[in-house]
């Protein structure tokens, strides 16, 4: 069976486990709903108010069938509804997902446009200053958490600019291109700073290794330019395993960024699950963590593929 | 061990990265016996948010506390949960990885994709949402860095394992009539301990990070225990009056990071020949 055939198949396989987990986790919370719902008012309720509520919401069934009424319910898009919010908790997360997109987007754009150049001047220049400087640099990078960074520069900002990044509500793309942008530019260099660092050290051990094979001697020996061979050559195979790293880095960042948008006070969906778990709001941790796990792995499966198709050598099934 | 050592400490971030550790222990044991300059929770009231000086070397919070005793018992906080965790993880993922490849099928099915299920879930998701079932905590702290860590190594160790199955040693040794024990470990095992030992390491890196995180969200340590992510938390709204609170617990995390990252990268070095000099 070949390879992408085989990670087409496991892949609702898997679909199906995560939604099992994520099922059972959430009914693994001590304390039930309606009081995380309604807090102290929760015991004003009369007990058929309670029941009333709880049929409401769908918790008065037992386990299995609630998990089926939640699956059959996924098939049509219907996600249940947040208690928080209450509104459909597709909807919920469809507000909320902009603003992780574009941000996931706008640091990779940071981090490739970064580290590739400059993973690719190392390569070149091995074991000379300039290389030991970058690798330096990337590796002070990978070291310093986000949120390390994101602190840092809220405090370069305010103290020494005397500027506070705008926070608290976000300003989607297509209303206002720029602003939008100017409010993400911080979080996505927070974002951007440890996954350039990956980029960097990645483009450059892949350069290395490139640049000591057949092909490329061949390229030098008809008198190709050291540019040309760099960027023309050498560049597109050693790219491969840049794509790889993106796309996982992507993925995860598409999960949204807890913290960072937790630091810079950001709507997005790193915050909604937080919000969603410390409230106790079931039916949106289970959708939000779903979509999140699902987008994941769709992101992986992606990567994958690309890799299969920049790679002819997997395709048979070699790996 | 001894020979890991000693070449580690010939290579030049192996060396850095091994200095670095050894100042964190050293600190980790001296504030775990109470050897700090100042106790770390007692309040000096009237030395509210000093700057740092010859008695409060990093200075002191707004409570009045020793950042500086803090920060000791926050790093011992931070190495206890992170050596905690990835030996868990270290142990569980081998188990899984070895008894998947040796009897491979169903075993190794189910394994694996349970493995895979895990590792739908970005790392600091999956934390959160046993730390949503657990309650947060130092122990929900160490649950959750080794949950998410398993699963890795599991694959760490398969594939190698997989691979050693078929050589013939290990057929050789079967046929001799050792028993499956001893074949596993004297023969699969040992043999996984160079990639092994580059995962632990670069998985310490990845667990200190983790915890800190966990913490500055408010979601590991709990006060007044001092840890690094909260200390770090709280300078937050106090970083234009006093901003030592805010540098020491941002450069002790990032130090303490890059020293693991640092060895990691050097025993990868040492042990695979053929990516010397490649990785930076």
């Amino acid at each position: 069976m070949s390879y992408v055939v085989q990670r087409l198949l496991t892949f609702p396989l898997i679909l199906l486990g995560v939604s099992i987990l994520v099922f059972v986790a959430i009914r693994l919370v001590p304390g039930d709903a309606i009081t995380a719902m309604l807090g102290t008012e929760a015991g004003l309720l009369t007990p058929v108010q309670r029941e009333a509520l709880a049929a409401y919401f769908g918790i008065d069934q037992p386990i299995w069938a609630q998990y089926l009424r939640w699956l059959t319910g996924l098939f049509q898009g219907d996600l249940g509804i947040s208690s928080i919010y209450g509104k459909p908790v597709l909807t919920v997360i469809l507000e909320r997902f902009p603003l992780t997109l574009q941000l996931s987007l706008m640091s990779m754009v940071i981090a490739l446009s970064v580290g590739v150049p400059l993973g690719v001047l190392a390569a070149s220049r091995n074991e000379r200053p300039s290389d030991l400087v970058v690798r330096v640099l990337a590796m002070l990078g990978q070291s310093t958490p986000n949120f390390v960074v994101g602190i840092l520069i809220i405090y370069v900002l305010s103290v020494f600019f005397g500027f506070v990044p705008a926070m608290g509500t976000f300003t989607p793309l297509f209303a206002d291109p720029l602003a939008s942008i100017a409010q993400l530019i911080f979080p996505a260099i927070t974002l951007g700073f440890a996954f350039a660092a990956s980029v960097t050290r990645i483009s450059r051990s892949a350069m290395l290794d490139v640049l000591s094979d057949d092909y490329v001697r061949t390229a030098r020996s008809k008198g190709a330019t050291p540019m040309s061979v760099i960027w023309h050559h050498a560049l597109p195979n050693a790219l491969i395993p840049v794509v790889t790293l993106s796309g996982v880095e992507f993925g995860y960042l598409l999960g949204g960024a807890v913290i960072v948008e937790q630091i810079f006070a950001l709507p997005g969906l790193g915050r909604l699950v937080l919000d969603a778990i410390t409230q106790r709001d079931y039916a949106l941790v289970q959708g939000t963590v779903l979509f999140i796990a699902f987008n994941f792995l769709v992101v992986n499966l992606l990567v994958d593929l690309a890799y299969v198709a920049l790679d002819p050598r997997i395709r048979i099934g070699r790996r | 061990m001894g020979k890991m050592l000693s070449s580690l400490f010939r290579h030049p971030s192996g060396r850095i990265g091994l200095v670095i550790i050894g100042f964190y222990l050293l600190a980790a044991i001296l504030g775990t016996l109470g050897l700090t300059p100042h106790d770390p929770l007692k309040l000096f009231a009237i030395d509210r948010l000093k700057a740092p000086s010859g008695t409060y070397w990093f200075g002191t919070d707004l409570l009045g506390r020793d950042a500086f005793s803090r920060l000791m018992v926050g790093i011992r906080q931070s190495m206890l949960i992170a050596f905690a965790s990835v030996a868990i993880a270290t142990i569980a993922g081998t188990i899984i990885g070895l008894v998947s490849a040796w009897w491979g099928g169903l075993w190794d099915g189910i394994f694996m994709r349970v493995m895979d299920v895990l590792l739908a879930f970005p790392a600091i998701l999956l934390a959160l949402l046993i730390i949503a079932i657990v309650g947060p905590g130092t122990m929900t702290s160490v649950a959750a860095i080794a949950i998410v860590y398993t699963p890795i190594f599991a694959r760490v160790v398969r594939g190698p394992a997989l691979s050693l199955k078929q050589r013939d040693f290990v057929d050789a040794a079967r046929t001799f009539g050792s028993s499956q024990g001893y074949v596993l470990t004297r023969h699969l095992l040992l043999n996984l301990v160079a990639p092994l030992a580059v995962q632990v390491t670069l998985a310490l890196a990845w667990a200190l990070l983790t915890e800190a995180g966990l913490s500055f969200l408010g979601l590991g340590t709990q006060p007044p225990t001092p840890s690094l992510g909260l200390m770090l938390a709280e300078s937050r709204n106090l970083m234009t009056h006093a901003p030592w609170l805010m540098i020491f617990p941002a450069v002790t995390i990032m130090l303490g990071i890059l020293g693991f990252n640092l060895t990691g990268d050097a025993l990868r070095d040492i042990l695979d020949p053929r990516t010397q000099r490649r990785e930076a």
